[in-house]
């Protein structure tokens, strides 16, 4: 095939010369990649040829002093036999997600429809209950969430007032964790805002044909309400879970790093950064990594097929 | 879509003084989880003007007498004053808002108005990269890094933004290019107008709410960042707020807790900053994306 005939076929009529093949390939290709470059370079150099680079490592031993050594399936087979370690870190992450996503949005929904009752003040109630959950992520809210649940923290001379004698909660492994949780709800700010964009979309006269029947407020919410806000319920879902297990400040400095005690605390990625960047056990870290994706794709798409049975669509 | 008229309101055959009472309801309860909300905040900031012995012997959020101690002995209460790790946040942040919103709006013009060939599927690889958790690409990327030098330089923390490495925001850039009307850049190309100039002299100036909007998120994140610095920075002098607080923790915080509080809330004041001057971005941002705070 000549480059004339390949020209010849797709040019654009109105145009006086017909450039050469390459000329052509540039115009038509050349600005918009020219334009990806940066992404190129990062989607490469930063994501592909990473992915690749640790999927390999998870089937090695590497210390970042001696080359990596191939172990084949020892990494997993150690993760799954002979980690007990691996399996509290999944026992916490899972619990801590578990516990602190549906009490998150629960309070979100719960105060989001209180708001879209046409109250005076929306504005400035609305920007109270989002203000913990834009400063929640940081350091500082971790820190300050430490000296209130310490034994003789604020949470604990609240208690006493009312005559309740509360434990240690961050030293204690039974409580430790919830406190962890209790920071997550505390910060139900932003799902509350994504149910408020939410109710607002649902149109005002299906709750006028509803009321008009005579439904009740609560029938009003389970029939109607919730129904058609259970795209919102999802999204929401779906991005704190994933949020939850990806969740690490907190932990790591409400226990000092080390998930403690009796490794109440250690979410997985806590236990994956002790084990790269404590113990250099880049290979096992690599492999907890993996562990990791699978169970989040895992999850991601279970949630997805499921969708279709209790999320409804317009259309 | 998020703006404070058009409220939804049951209009049922309740009776006015029932409407009345259950709005009454609804207020006391929402000034108390108001309340309950602002209080651990609102504690910190008086215990950060308190003086040291009187921080865990009053619940009362007024203290007795005012007193600048502890932004004093906590600002240099390391070995090295806190104006390095703010300087040093700043520095980051700045950077990080500048990369993200080059790249970024590069990319996104690309994906959203530029006909190439594998358009869709590189649109479809980038999508595929939003969920990935960031472990996944963390040890070989702190390899890379590690063995070109970078770690202990704010490089690390800087560079991938400028290779547009937060899909998130590429995404959020298309979606806005997207609603922009086609005939403006059809205009300008019938005009003869490169590419560049119609990114850079027609879209980006018609971009500012979602530049607005990506340049606060960036901001705020890359702020509020622990996990990033704490593997890639370890000498003191490049420290960020976030770790040098982390430090703080670690070393005084037993013997100096109104410096712990008083640096605690001095790293919060951009963010807070933020809050009061941007708030119609930061919850338009969320409503319409799910942003993450």
């Amino acid at each position: 095939m000549t480059a004339r005939s390949v020209g010849a076929a797709s040019d654009p009529p109105g145009r006086a010369v017909t450039p050469s093949f390459w000329s052509r390939i540039w115009t038509e290709n050349g600005p918009g990649y020219l334009f990806l470059l940066p992404w190129f370079i990062g989607f490469f150099g930063l994501t592909i040829a990473p992915i690749l680079s640790s999927l390999y490592l998870s089937f090695t031993n590497f210390d970042m002093l001696t080359p990596p050594q191939w172990v084949g399936m020892d990494n997993y087979v150690r993760m799954f036999t002979n980690d007990p370690k691996f399996y509290q870190s999944m026992r916490v992450t899972l619990l801590f997600v578990a516990f602190s996503v549906p009490l998150k949005l629960a309070f979100a929904l719960a105060v989001a429809l209180l708001l879209n009752r046409g109250m005076k003040g929306l504005p400035i109630y609305r920007a109270v209950f989002y203000l913990p959950s834009l400063l929640g992520a940081s350091v500082a809210i971790a820190v300050l969430w430490r000296t209130l649940f310490a034994g003789d923290g604020l949470v604990n001379q609240g208690l006493a007032l009312i005559g309740i004698q509360g434990p240690a909660w961050i030293s204690n492994p039974r409580y430790s964790l919830w406190t962890l949780v209790a920071l997550a709800v505390w910060q139900f700010g932003s799902p509350m805002i994504i149910f408020l964009a939410g109710l607002r979309q649902i149109p005002q006269d299906v709750y006028e044909a509803a009321s008009l029947e005579g439904a009740g407020r609560w029938r009003i919410f389970w029939k109607i309400t919730l129904p058609l806000l259970t795209p919102v319920v999802f999204f929401n879902a779906i991005i704190q879970t994933i949020e939850g297990f990806k969740s690490f400040t907190p932990a790591f400095i409400i226990s000092g790093g080390t998930g403690n005690p009796v490794n109440s605390t250690l979410f997985y990625t806590l236990y994956l950064y002790q084990e790269a960047f404590a113990f250099f056990r880049m290979g096992y870290a690599s492999a907890l990594a993996w562990v990791l994706l699978i169970i989040v794709a895992v999850f991601t798409g279970i949630s997805f097929l499921s969708s279709r049975y209790w999320v409804h669509y317009d259309n | 879509m998020t703006t404070d008229t058009g409220l939804t309101v049951v209009r049922s055959a309740t009776p006015a003084w029932r409407r009345r009472l259950g709005s009454v309801i609804a207020h006391v309860l929402l000034i108390g989880a108001s309340v309950l909300m602002l209080y651990p905040l609102l504690w910190m900031l008086s215990a950060s003007f308190r003086p040291e012995s009187e921080i865990f012997n009053s619940h009362s959020l007024i203290p007795s007498s005012v007193s600048l101690h502890g932004y004093i002995s906590g600002w240099f209460g390391l070995s090295r004053s806190f104006d390095t790790f703010f300087l040093n946040s700043l520095t980051i942040s700045l950077l990080c808002v500048a990369g993200n919103l080059a790249a970024c709006s590069l990319t996104a013009f690309a994906f959203a108005r530029l006909e190439f060939k594998g358009r869709n599927l590189w649109f479809a690889l980038m999508l595929g990269t939003l969920m990935l958790p960031y472990q996944v690409t963390l040890i070989p990327q702190y390899v890379l890094f590690l063995n070109i030098g970078w770690v202990n330089t704010f490089l690390p923390l800087v560079v991938p933004k400028f290779l547009a490495a937060d899909s998130f925001f590429i995404f959020l850039m298309v979606q806005f290019f997207r609603g922009l009307p086609r005939e403006l850049d059809e205009a300008a190309m019938m005009d003869g107008c490169s590419p560049w100039r119609i990114y850079y002299k027609i879209l980006l100036p018609l971009s500012l709410p979602v530049l607005t909007t990506a340049g606060i998120f960036t901001f705020i994140f890359t702020w509020d960042d622990f996990f990033g610095p704490l593997i890639y920075l370890n000498s003191i002098s490049t420290y960020t707020v976030t770790i040098a607080l982390r430090t703080f923790v670690d070393s005084t915080a037993e013997s100096n807790w109104s410096g712990l509080f008083a640096m605690s809330i001095l790293s919060l004041v951009p963010i807070f900053v933020i809050f009061l001057f941007f708030q119609r971005y930061l919850i338009e941002g969320i409503a319409t994306t799910g942003m993450k705070r």
